[in-house]
């Protein structure tokens, strides 16, 4: 083919789209890690420099530990259910059955319902006399403090994450169910498998490769949650529901404590990079061609 | 026989999971519709309104500006969108159909930026912003653009419309330019209605996350006026400490204009074409 287009044309097609990146995305990406080597904490407008200080103290720090606990919790507890509950629904829902619109219309649509709205639902489900405790008390247990007990806080906000993912996961698992070839199921039929077999021997080898891609999908959105902590329990009681990015949040802009919050937000960075590059590099390779 | 009770189950299964993903919505409504004399905290809980009333969503209208919200939020996710709809093309465009020096580069560095959260950079996006006067404190534009401008481009959409442009025969170009167009004029009257589904795709779900950003706003806004319905809704928290109705009735209305937009677009959404455009 000619070549119809100048020798500027190109860069001048990528320029407004990298600068919007190199001023909103590189820069500030160096300066995480470049303040993350200033103290802020004794004085916001006469930074010292301190080094590794940051990191050294970050990890001689309980709460640290703790915020890195909860949010990894975050992720061994909402990951193992979003990438197989979804996967079980879409299952159902791909069988030859009526209404099958609505029922992924309903199952959608915390998916579209912002984030602070359904937080703010799920904060009057848990409220103390809520309706949650009267069908606790129902079985005649003792009512839950769901965000005021510190045993419990944490599982309560990662219920709402949950909540809101499996629509999102069910939806990609449908495309792929489609990807599945007929005849596989048709054999099972001849065979007399039943429902369990079926699924355990052709399905689920067939959609491995996106089984693997919700995962870390959904493990990066995991440690990026920041709204349903910040609507119900701001990280209390007693930082039991704190995870990383509200930490992060609240030394930076409620402490002013710069080079404190962008050390954390460096590890941050390094643990999304890594899940990221996973991501890419195993899961979404046809997606960018690489 | 065992056809019926296979339907039977699959069936119970999945309207269970379909009433547990609407509820804490049905109970909000609930709440929102009990009038004064009504305890919204009666055991056994009743889901239909005893003391029936839209007083709450009255109330709630008349001392919250959810009209200036509304505006507010569509001029963020109008401007993000038109933003990355231009800036995607323009980018994509390039990448698909030009050879040129530094495009390996380009190409791994847009893709780097997946790999980066933005809530791992927002403190120094947050110093950015402020450096560039793009707040609200400054002027309400200033802090329109400010709210907009991280968000204008992503790696995302430039991958998809790249993708869009690779799908173009190239004869459409050798005949373009062979008439006589400029660079610029095939790439906007030509190529860019040619992808006009793929922008369709962009146009919905980045609004969509626009549209519920929360975050960004807070961290970013110091001005009632300037909220966005997100930050206006969590607002009502504080506005009306223990007043569950009003509450609940303000989310409520703040969900009904997205409500109306996924049920128009619904097969964007469900139909399983355009998995994982929405950032989970």
């Amino acid at each position: 083919m000619f070549k119809y287009y100048g020798k500027w044309a190109p860069y001048l097609f990528l320029l407004p789209a990298g600068l919007v990146l190199l001023i909103f995305f590189f820069i500030p990406f160096f300066q995480t890690v470049y303040l993350s080597f200033f103290d802020y904490s004794s004085s916001i407008y006469n930074p010292a420099v301190v080094g590794f200080a940051n990191y050294v103290k970050l990890f001689h720090s309980p709460v640290f530990y703790k915020v890195l606990w909860n949010t990894f919790l975050y992720l061994f507890v909402a990951v193992p259910i979003l990438a197989i509950f979804p996967l079980f629904i879409a299952i159902l829902i791909n069988q030859k059955i009526r209404g099958v619109t609505l029922y992924k219309i309903l199952i959608y649509l915390p998916v579209i319902v912002s984030i602070v709205v359904a937080a703010i639902a799920f904060k009057w489900l848990y409220a103390d006399q809520g309706i949650l405790n009267y069908i606790v008390t129902l079985f005649g247990a003792k009512s839950v403090g769901w965000l005021t007990d510190p045993n419990w806080a944490l599982y309560s906000v990662i219920i709402v994450t949950i909540w809101k993912g499996i629509g999102y996961y069910m939806i990609i698992y449908l495309a792929a169910l489609m990807s599945v070839p007929k005849e596989l199921y048709e054999a099972c039929d001849i065979d007399g498998a039943n429902f369990l077999t079926k699924h355990l021997t052709v399905t689920i080898p067939h959609i491995m490769p996106t089984i693997a891609l919700v995962t870390t999908i959904s493990a990066i959105s995991a440690m990026k949650v920041f709204a349903e902590i910040y609507v119900m329990t701001k990280g209390g009681p007693l930082n039991s529901s704190k995870t990383i990015v509200y930490y992060i949040y609240e030394r930076a802009f409620e402490n002013l404590d710069l080079g404190y919050a962008s050390a954390m937000a460096v590890v941050l960075l390094i643990i999304v990079m890594a899940f990221s590059l996973i991501n890419i590099f195993c899961f979404e390779r046809n997606k960018y061609q690489l | 026989m065992k056809r019926f009770l296979e339907k039977f189950s699959i069936h119970f299964v999945l309207i269970t999971v379909s009433l547990l993903s609407i509820f804490p919505f049905i109970w909000l409504i609930s709440t929102s519709l009990k009038g004064n004399s009504e305890n919204i905290f009666a055991y056994p809980p009743s889901i239909i309104p005893q003391d029936f009333t839209w007083a709450n969503y009255t109330g709630v209208w008349h001392r919250v500006d959810f009209i200036g919200y509304f505006i507010n939020s569509m001029i963020v996710a109008g401007g993000t969108v038109l933003l990355n709809l231009i800036l995607s093309a323009m980018a994509g465009y390039p990448l698909a159909r030009m050879e040129f020096k530094g495009k390996k580069i380009a190409f791994f560095s847009i893709l780097a930026t997946i790999m980066i959260p933005f809530q791992a950079i927002m403190l120094p996006v947050y110093l950015v912003t402020l450096k560039l006067h793009l707040v609200d404190s400054v002027s309400n534009t200033a802090g329109f653009i400010g709210l907009i401008m991280p968000f204008a481009v992503s790696a995302f959409g430039i991958f998809l419309m790249r993708q869009a442009f690779l799908g173009i025969p190239k004869e459409m170009e050798e005949a373009a330019i062979i008439d006589g167009c400029s660079v610029w004029q095939l790439f906007w009257k030509v190529l860019v209605p040619m992808v006009k589904p793929s922008l369709a795709v962009l146009a919905i779900f980045t609004f969509i996350g626009s549209w519920g950003e929360f975050l960004w706003p807070s961290i970013v806004l110091t001005k009632e006026s300037m909220y966005t319905l997100p930050v206006g809704v969590n607002n009502l928290q504080g506005m009306f400490s223990s007043n569950w109705r009003f509450i609940a009735a303000g989310s409520i209305l703040s969900t009904i204009p997205i409500l109306i937009f996924f049920l128009a677009m619904q097969r964007y959404f469900i139909s399983g074409e355009n998995e994982g455009a929405v950032k989970g």
